[in-house]
């Protein structure tokens, strides 16, 4: 491509609290409309905001964890702007002194590793939701309440990134920093994350940039990934016509899978920012800012690497079981029960634990085989053998019971009797004596045919290996 | 005397005493309001049923031996940018005009929580924009002394009523001198607290880093009372303060200590109507008389407070007010709800506010629009910073400060409606308290040749309200200005 | 102080209050007056001088974090100009 490209991003992530940033209502989703609303945030007439200790603790705990700067305090601002699912027609957000700045995000594209800057991590308040109706006749928008007020993170990087990897990969362990500290769920299905993309092209070499385009209301990864890639072949081929890239706001149509200005005139974004008085400052001092950092986990990037480390793993094995806290948690759990098996362990989690968690639909915390069932399963698998134990491991799933019982209850112990493997290896070799010429000429595949036929008798429950030796010697020392 | 003549303090006393009920109270108050009211119009609303009701429920409580608050019985007039859950809030605006909060102002539950009785809601200028109350949407209220003249501003309503005994006592509000300038055009006292004494919760929002609600009553020892009543945190308040209330009714006739009185000479120079400063400087001698020391001070930057307030105050009010858009609650325009959201909001705001309100939204975005931050709304945060300070630097010479609470007497209706800049210019004195956020009273110390009220302003240290009473009562214990009521009360 | 009608215009806008041309032209005069009044603040120099921008010393002030009622649905749209489901109706918003 003969154009460069940088991309910055603004990403929104709903803190999650029980309740909203200035009153008590709830914040939990999906609600029927305006039933989680009162008078503050409402805006009505008289009404004052007071903050979620929470949501500025969780805020604060986010500015450490990207490893921003913590200025000696944090204060709010009034952003003006007209929007009816802005109850009050300003949003209370900060702008001079935000909780964080100049912090970054450690990511990994093609296994080289880039810091994205960040600009400034804030604290605001979540609008409301609008609906337009469908039918094109209906002259009408209609708005919904609930969310207003809900605290919502806002992280804004530089205009950092210079591909759509290192913007995929920046959103996954930003999500995944987010996760681990706990402090949003992530939702992107429920609008809890949620990004803006800025872009902006120009010639191989050259040193300004051009226009920059803004992208807002980007409500999934996939979203920014698919709108990114069209505006540098939008903007691309504008350039190459020699015409002028917009500085302009556009939205991402997901259906028709093009972008489109917006058509809400902006004011030129004079959002006449100023001190919030209805707010007081809040004094950050270095202990607070300590004790914060204790209360942060290892993060994903950290524990990737370890897990390679101490537990020789593959790179990607690691990446995949450190993507959710939990579920790295969950690995280290079996690990410190098996000892040893660290490899073993990280091959079950990744294809049948995954497996499962995804067909269930539910995450590693409501999983019903626990790091010790896990453990015992896989020291079973030396006498029940590998076929055997995947079966009990569904049967685990579904029932909750732990492997010794299921291996019980059904009967499912490796036969490694072996007189009595003699006695039905006796009678295999009796009712197949084409097989057993076979053999003895030499030819290989008949011996697996006899082990097929042993199988077969004994619901496979026959130990392979014993049943192998067995048959062998039986077949050249001939019948007792 | 008539019931309705009496003071809170006394009213109350006599109803806890069983020597009046307070049905009879109330009953005997709304008589004379209803004879009163078409001349004077203090009223925006009258809770008749509510008052009657709660006052039956007292009298119940006092006859069944029952403890009961502070304010027992006391009809009381609130002025009407307060919220009172089920009874009309209009801010004295057509935004507003239909409008019924869901929930009561902290300063309303307490006085409810007090045995108090809401007699109605009174007129204001617009969203407490003006210093004359001839910006209400609704009425133009007059001055007791002189139907001719304005009662003040914006607390109008409040300082007529009870200045004509049409309310026990009274709330007002004060973000440039809305409590202090109305209690002295009508002979009141009147008092603005420490900003965060009160809480705001459920006070519409004029600016909210001057905004302060405070009593307007017929003598100290009422607002000493008033203000035991509405001070205290409150957790809806971020800017409430979390301190101890003191008690302000006890000893209030003691001042222990020899007192430094700080006069300012910015306060007495040019512009000063000559009566008023000559009853201030009668005033100052009963003080000397008393034992206080006269301090001459400076307080350089008080000229600026003017300038100043006009940008700070109309840059929080144009984003307070930006929620009167027709969406949520109040007016709607039918002119263009079906056309577009812009439109529907323009029209919305055209008819809903008045000339005063409008001019100080187009003045606050103006200062707070890009390329013009820096200009104003910066510029006067530091100087506002300036102001507080030359505050901070009298007081540590002088224990508070006296100075006339307004350059002129009340003027006449109509006088000033034209010229915003002149009617901005009658706050001059008041204002520099709200900048500071320091407390100050107004009381009454004397008489125009023409019969109107002068007020004197004591300024005092942050919290330091209890000095401020104790100050006022000595004048009051030596004066009887307080006294003397408006010929019209008389006029049955 | 010159305030032009481009500017009035910008604020009214901003301000979201339609004015008639009238008004526009009352406006203008009396907002350039009160800005003309207003440019005694630069007779002071302020380069040193921090803003004040509360008018309390208080800091760190939070509610905790629990739950509390919201408001009944009914009493919210009763408030309403305008609501239909449940929802707040407005005229058409396109973005
Ligand atoms: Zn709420």
């Amino acid at each position: 491509m003969k154009y460069e490209v940088v991309m910055g991003l603004e990403t929104h992530a709903e803190l999650n609290t029980v309740s909203k940033l200035f009153c008590g209502c709830s914040t939990k989703f999906g609600s029927e409309p305006n039933t989680q609303a009162c008078p503050i945030c409402l805006g009505l007439p008289g009404v004052l905001p007071v903050m979620n200790e929470r949501a500025f603790e969780h805020s604060l705990k986010a500015a450490i964890a990207l490893n921003c700067e913590i200025g000696r305090f944090a204060s709010f601002d009034r952003k003006n702007y007209y929007y009816p699912d802005l109850p009050k027609n300003y949003q209370i957000s900060q702008s001079y002194f935000n909780i964080g700045n100049n912090g970054y995000v450690d990511i990994v594209v093609k296994g080289k590793k880039k810091r994205i800057d960040i600009h400034n991590v804030h604290l605001e308040e979540e609008a409301g939701k609008l609906i337009h109706p469908e039918k094109s006749d209906d002259d009408y928008s209609l708005v919904d309440f609930n969310r207003a007020g809900v605290p919502l993170l806002e992280i804004v990087t530089e205009p950092d990134m210079r591909s759509i990897e290192e913007v995929e990969s920046y959103m996954q362990i930003l999500r995944n920093i987010l996760l681990y500290i706990g402090v949003s769920d992530c939702k992107m299905q429920e609008g809890s994350l949620r990004f803006e993309a800025s872009i902006s092209l120009c010639e191989k070499g050259a040193k300004v940039y051009g226009n920059r385009v803004e992208i807002k209301n980007l409500n999934s990864m996939k979203a920014v990934l698919k709108v990114l890639a069209y505006e540098i072949s939008r903007q691309g081929d504008l350039l190459d016509k020699g015409k002028e890239v917009l500085m302009e706001t556009r939205l991402w149509d997901e259906v028709n899978a093009v972008s489109r200005r917006m058509r809400t005139k902006e004011e030129a974004h004079d959002y006449r920012y100023f001190p919030e008085p209805d707010l007081v400052p809040v004094w950050i001092d270095q202990k607070w800012i300590d004790e914060t950092k204790k209360t942060i986990p290892e993060l994903p990037v950290n524990k990737r690497q370890r897990f390679v480390k101490e537990y020789l793993i593959s790179d990607y094995d690691a990446g995949v079981l450190t993507e959710d806290i939990f579920l790295a948690d969950y690995f280290e759990a079996c690990v410190k029960l098996a000892r040893n098996s660290s490899k073993e362990l990280s091959n079950w989690i990744i294809n049948d634990v995954l497996r499962e968690l995804n067909e269930r639909k539910i995450n590693i915390q409501e999983f019903t085989v626990t790091p010790k069932m896990l453990v015992e399963l896989i020291k079973e698998k030396s006498t029940v053998g590998n076929a055997i134990a995947k079966e009990v491991f569904i049967e685990m799933v579904n029932t909750g019971k732990n492997a010794q019982s299921i291996i019980n209850e059904k009967n499912l112990a490796q036969l490694s009797d072996v007189d009595e493997l003699n006695t039905i290896t006796a009678n295999v070799i009796e009712k197949n004596p084409k097989a057993v010429e076979d053999y003895k000429r030499g030819k290989k595949n008949a011996l697996a045919f006899l082990i097929g036929q042993t199988m077969k008798m004994t619901k496979g429950k026959a130990n392979p290996k014993i049943l192998t030796e067995i048959l062998k010697e039986k077949i050249t020392t001939g019948p007792k | 005397m008539l019931l309705h003549e009496l003071t809170a303090s006394k009213v109350r006393e006599r109803i806890t005493k069983r020597e009046v009920t307070a049905q009879e109270v109330v009953e005997e108050l709304l008589e004379w309001i209803n004879l009163k009211e078409p001349l004077i119009k203090t009223y925006l609303c009258l809770d008749e049923d509510g008052a009657l009701s709660k006052a039956k429920e007292i009298d119940e409580k006092l006859s069944n031996g029952n403890k009961v608050g502070l304010l027992a019985g006391v009809p009381i007039a609130i002025k009407d940018n307060m919220c009172t859950a089920g009874v009309k809030t209009t801010c004295a605006s057509k935004i507003l005009e239909n409008f019924i909060p869901p929930y009561d102002a902290f300063v309303v539950k307490r006085i409810k929580d007090e045995d108090a009785i809401i007699i109605g809601k009174t007129n204001l200028d617009e969203f407490a924009m003006g210093s004359s109350t001839e910006n209400s949407a609704f009425q133009i209220t007059r001055n007791p002394w002189d139907i001719d003249c304005i009662p003040g501003g914006s607390s109008g309503g409040s300082a007529a009523a009870v200045s004509a005994d049409m309310a026990f006592m009274a709330l007002g509000s004060d973000t440039g001198g809305s409590v202090r300038q109305p209690a002295s055009f009508c002979g009141d006292v009147g008092l603005k607290p420490t900003y965060g004494r009160v809480s705001r919760y459920g006070l519409i929002a004029f600016a909210s880093s001057l905004d302060q609600i405070g009593p307007i009553t017929k003598d100290v020892l009422d607002t000493a009372l008033l203000l035991q009543v509405i001070s205290g945190h409150d957790n809806f308040d971020s800017t409430c303060a979390a301190l101890d209330v003191p008690n302000y009714i006890s000893d209030i006739d003691r001042l222990d200590d020899v007192l430094k009185i700080g006069v300012p000479r910015e306060f007495f120079g040019e512009g000063l109507n000559t009566e008023i400063k000559s009853a201030l400087m009668d005033a100052l001698k009963i003080y000397e008389a008393n034992g206080a020391k006269l301090v001459d001070l400076s307080l350089p930057h008080c000229e600026y407070a003017v300038a100043t307030y006009y940008i700070i105050a109309t840059a929080e009010a144009s984003s307070n007010l930006a929620r009167y858009d027709g969406v949520r609650y109040g007016h709607r325009s039918r002119l263009s709800s079906d056309s577009n959201i812009v439109d529907m909001y323009s029209q919305t705001r055209a008819e809903g506010f008045g000339n005063e309100v409008k001019r100080r939204i187009l003045l606050g975005n103006y200062a707070l629009s890009t390329g013009y931050y820096e200009a104003y709304y910066l510029k006067a945060s530091k100087v506002r910073n300036l102001i507080k300070n030359d505050f901070e630097d009298a007081f540590k010479k002088v224990d508070c400060i006296i100075c006339p609470t307004c350059p002129t007497p009340a003027f006449k209706i109509g006088e000033r409606v034209t010229e915003p800049l002149e009617m901005y210019l009658s706050d001059i004195y008041t204002i520099p308290a709200n900048l500071a956020g320091i407390p100050g009273i107004s009381i009454p110390c004397g008489f125009t040749s023409a019969g109107l009220p002068i007020g004197m302003q004591i300024l005092g240290k942050y919290f330091d309200e209890r000095k401020l009473l104790k100050m006022a009562k000595l004048f009051e214990n030596e004066t009887d200005f307080h006294l003397k009521r408006p010929k019209l009360n008389q006029q049955v | 102080m010159d305030i032009g009608l481009k500017e009035i215009e910008y604020i009214a806008n901003l301000s979201r209050i339609a004015l008639t041309d009238e008004e526009k032209k009352t406006f203008k005069k009396q907002l350039a007056n009160i800005l003309d009044y207003i440019k005694k603040l630069n007779e002071l120099d302020t380069d040193t001088v921090e803003p004040m921008a509360y008018a309390t010393d208080l800091k760190n002030v939070f509610r905790k974090e629990e739950l509390t009622p919201s408001l009944s649905r009914q009493k919210i749209l009763n408030l309403s100009p305008s609501n239909v489901n449940g929802f707040f109706k407005v005229p058409k918003v396109i973005e």
